[in-house]
């Protein structure tokens, strides 16, 4: 029997009156990568808000089912600590503007309550490390984090995220404002954090999905249509909206 | 090539800037002839005496540059704090329809006449200072020069507290609109960092919106430099320089306005004129610092 990292039963969520989830089962492996696939609009996005607790912050929006991350159920705990658990990477590269490249990682060690200056730049050096920019940044690290590239500004933003030390990291198309060049150098990076961390991805380039992920979920709809095997759904697919999906036929 | 009625326009427009910027030249000329006089008879006295004596001619304005600077500042840091905190209560901890109610009854305290605020001030606010707050600050703080003495009621303190509340709709508007302003991925940024509210608005909203925070506080600052009528109404009117919140003193602007009409004689009304020239610059300095503060942060950020 493998063992489950997260787990997802019966996940609803809705936005005002608008139910944009309908009822979501899903089990994911630890250490594994999970790509979420499917047409826009479909939920993907508000699915992994949903993991780490970042989908009620919005007003009016609301959830409903159980989620469990290495046994504990997210929606018991205290949202500060699901979110120290569950990191999160964003579609466009959001580091804080008004911060240098150190401040922006140590910032959620602060949120953690960490004040020894020596052990804040150890943890700030191992995730910038972690997340490939520490030899691009090591002698800037009080420049403003806006000096940065935007490929280099993710990687700070995964650096960020990875500081806090959590077992889960989630990225909503964290390629997608990027270059083909710092596309493929995140893509290597998730496939080295994966030995640590679970990651979901949720990515609409389906090259992306097939070269990085070990499962592949398909939504349409606010509907989990499929799950399985990246190999499996992308070669022979279960169902027939899955294959006209990544046939290309349609999204 | 550009069209024709846009040519028409940039006209326009050009004449609008210089317009703006000869008028500006002009109330400063005009102040600088007038105040002449003074300037040659008394020089750097005139700033740095307190003696405001027009029976025997002899005028140090410090008294006014002291009450001046002592309200603005109470207002600014007084009624700055309020009106940012204000903001963030606005935007972070209310919704809906009552966010917009508290936002709109805030903004309409603008609406309300100064000489109505002066009238307030005068017969409710430094009747209560007089008998209930300055006693009692007396009796717990009184160890500090800044509340020793007798309670007048009116005096700085009456002035701070009236400008405090007169710069709060522009501070708390202006700061409302630069916090609503801060992208959600900003804050979204911190929350999955595992920061709490107060934590998000503290670290990652606040310094972002600093620059224009740093606007709002200014703007307020400039509009209780300057105020005049309701200030003239609870100071008290007295030109000297007192440690005490509690004591009457003056302001430039009162100055102008309660001694232009007994302002006889040449040197007397230039002495005056003086105290507008000051006053001119002082709002100008204010801005230009302003800008300064805010171009020096922008760059500091990289996004100039
Ligand atoms: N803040 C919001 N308020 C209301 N509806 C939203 C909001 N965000 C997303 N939605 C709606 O929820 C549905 C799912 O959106 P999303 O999860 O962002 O999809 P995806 O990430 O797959 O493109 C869409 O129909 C979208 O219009
Ligand atoms: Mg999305």
């Amino acid at each position: 029997m493998l063992s489950i990292e997260i787990k997802v039963e019966a996940l609803h969520a809705w936005y005002g009156n608008d139910e944009v989830l309908h009822g979501i089962d899903l089990a994911i492996e630890p250490r594994s990568v999970t790509a979420i696939i499917g047409p826009s609009g479909c939920g993907k996005s508000t699915f992994i808000r949903c993991l780490n607790r970042l989908h009620e912050t919005n007003p009016g929006a609301r959830v409903a089912g159980h989620v469990w991350v290495g046994g504990e159920d997210v929606y018991r705990m205290d949202p500060i600590d699901v979110r120290r658990t569950i990191g999160m990477v964003f579609q466009r590269p959001n580091p804080f503007p008004t911060m240098s490249i150190f401040d922006n990682v140590a910032l959620g060690l602060k949120f953690a309550g960490v004040k020894d200056r020596r052990r804040l730049r150890a943890r700030v050096e191992e995730s910038l490390a972690m997340a490939a920019l520490w030899d691009e940044v090591k002698d800037r690290l009080h420049q403003p984090a806006m000096s940065l590239s935007g490929g280099q500004q993710q990687r700070l933003c995964i650096a960020r995220a990875l500081a806090v030390e959590p077992r889960v990291l989630l990225m909503d198309e964290p390629t997608s404002a990027l270059d083909p060049i710092s596309t493929m150098r995140i893509e290597e990076l998730v496939q080295n954090l994966k030995q640590t961390y679970t990651i979901v991805i949720v990515t609409h380039n389906m090259q992306q999905a097939a070269r990085i992920a070990d499962q592949t979920a398909f939504f349409l709809d606010g509907h989990l249509i499929e799950v399985g095997p990246t190999s499996k759904v992308f070669t022979k697919p279960d169902d027939k909206r899955t294959e006209d999906y990544v046939s290309g036929r349609f999204g | 090539m550009k069209r024709r009625s846009d040519r028409v326009l940039d006209g326009w427009l050009w004449f609008a800037a210089l317009l703006a910027l000869a008028l500006f030249m002009a109330f400063f000329i005009m102040l600088g002839t007038e105040s002449r006089a003074s300037v040659l008879r008394f020089g750097w006295r005139f700033v740095v005496t307190s003696v405001w004596d027009p029976v025997h001619s002899v005028f140090g304005a410090l008294p006014f540059l002291y009450g001046t600077a002592v309200t603005s500042l109470f207002a600014l840091v007084f009624g700055g704090l309020v009106g940012v905190c204000t903001a963030v209560f606005l935007v972070y901890f209310v919704r809906g329809w009552f966010r917009s109610w508290l936002g709109g009854a805030i903004e309409l305290l603008a609406a309300i006449p100064s000489v109505v605020y002066g009238l307030w001030g005068l017969f409710v606010l430094a009747p209560w200072l007089q008998h209930t707050l300055e006693p009692w600050l007396g009796r717990w703080l009184g160890f500090l020069p800044l509340f020793q003495g007798v309670p007048y009621g009116v005096g700085y303190l009456a002035a701070g507290l009236i400008l405090s509340v007169m710069i709060l709709p522009t501070v708390t508007a202006l700061s409302r609109d630069v916090l609503l302003a801060v992208p959600r991925d900003i804050h979204e940024g911190a929350l999955a960092l595992g920061a709490t509210t107060q934590e998000m608005i503290t670290h990652v909203a606040l310094p972002y919106a600093r620059s224009g925070i740093i606007s709002a506080l200014m703007l307020g600052l400039g509009r209780a430099v300057g105020e005049t009528i309701a200030v003239t109404m609870v100071i008290g009117n007295r030109p000297e320089i007192s440690a005490s919140l509690f004591a009457p003193g003056y302001t430039m602007a009162s100055v102008i306005a309660n001694e232009f009409t007994e302002a006889t004689t040449h040197v007397y009304l230039s002495a005056l004129y003086e105290v507008g020239l000051l006053l001119f610059l002082l709002t100008v300095a204010f801005y230009v610092v302003a800008r300064l503060f805010i171009r020096g942060i922008a760059k500091t950020e990289g996004n100039v």
